[in-house]
């Protein structure tokens, strides 16, 4: 039986796979970024589809409005006209491209094969009271370390851009 | 209905364009973007079998410190590859040969 979620379903999966194909294969790199942000989006709506609300929200606030405009920005500040004719050798292509085919067909004929249940509906899903009762509970050490990696990576990237005036000179 | 495999299904084809990124693209940028589509791949799994197999609220916990993780990560490589920019002009990892052993 096909209802609205199926549509909903196909639509998202086409915009996730073409945004990345997109990502990589867009002749001018600013509208790979544009096309990774739809990929991002479309993953977000899987979340949804897959009732994790939370999980999609956060997706879309640090991936489709953090990650992506940061990509975007720095696309814009490195890019360069003589990129756009760089691409490899198609003999190359054709063999990166033949694997990753095959590595495609062989997950999706092992998922086919491994009898998964077909259907979640008897599950409930987790509400957020849960998911904040784990991240201040069980979790909260794991919390407070990747509070601390967040902080160290964001010192990082800046110390790593400060514009050294004899390395400039 | 959509089953489990369904989501997986593309999963699977985000891996293999990741896959295809790494190995075919030089430039640092397409690089970080086809990073950024695998670790989108390994969360729609988290979440999926997540949902199907072991509803709790575990799997969503995961991914929550999962995509912070990859932000951190955005964050130090988008850094490197603007300095990489500033010293050599370029971002084609081909071409940065400094670390070369």
């Amino acid at each position: 039986m096909v209802d609205a979620s199926d549509g909903v379903f196909l639509g998202m999966m086409v915009v996730t796979i073409g945004g990345a194909v997109a990502a990589l294969e867009a002749r001018e790199i600013v509208y790979g970024a544009v096309g990774l942000a739809a990929s991002f989006a479309g993953v977000a709506s899987l979340f949804f589809l897959l009732d994790s609300p939370f999980v999609a929200v956060f997706q879309i606030t640090v991936y489709v409005g953090a990650v992506a405009v940061l990509l975007l920005f720095t696309v814009m500040l490195v890019r360069e006209s003589r990129w756009f004719g760089d691409s490899p050798k198609i003999g190359a292509k054709a063999v990166a491209a033949t694997t990753a085919g095959a590595l495609a067909l062989s997950l999706i004929l092992t998922f086919s094969q491994a009898g998964f249940p077909s259907s979640g509906e008897q599950a409930t899903a987790p509400s957020f009271t849960s998911i904040g009762q784990l991240l201040a509970g069980q979790f909260a050490p794991v919390l407070g370390a990747l509070a601390l990696v967040l902080a160290a990576s964001v010192l990082s990237a800046l110390a790593l851009a400060k514009v050294d005036p004899e390395e400039t000179a | 209905m959509i089953a489990l495999s369904d989501y997986l299904i593309v999963s699977a084809f985000l891996v293999a364009i990741g896959v295809y990124g790494l190995v075919t693209k030089r430039n640092a940028m397409r690089l970080v973007f086809s990073v950024e589509i695998l670790i989108n791949a390994a969360n729609i799994n988290f979440i999926a079998f997540n949902r199907f197999l072991w509803p709790s609220a575990l799997g969503q916990t995961a991914v929550l410190f999962s995509i912070a993780l990859a932000a951190a990560e955005a964050s130090v490589i988008l850094a490197i590859v603007v300095v990489a920019y500033r010293i050599h002009d370029d971002v084609d990892v081909g071409e940065l040969k400094n670390l070369r052993g």
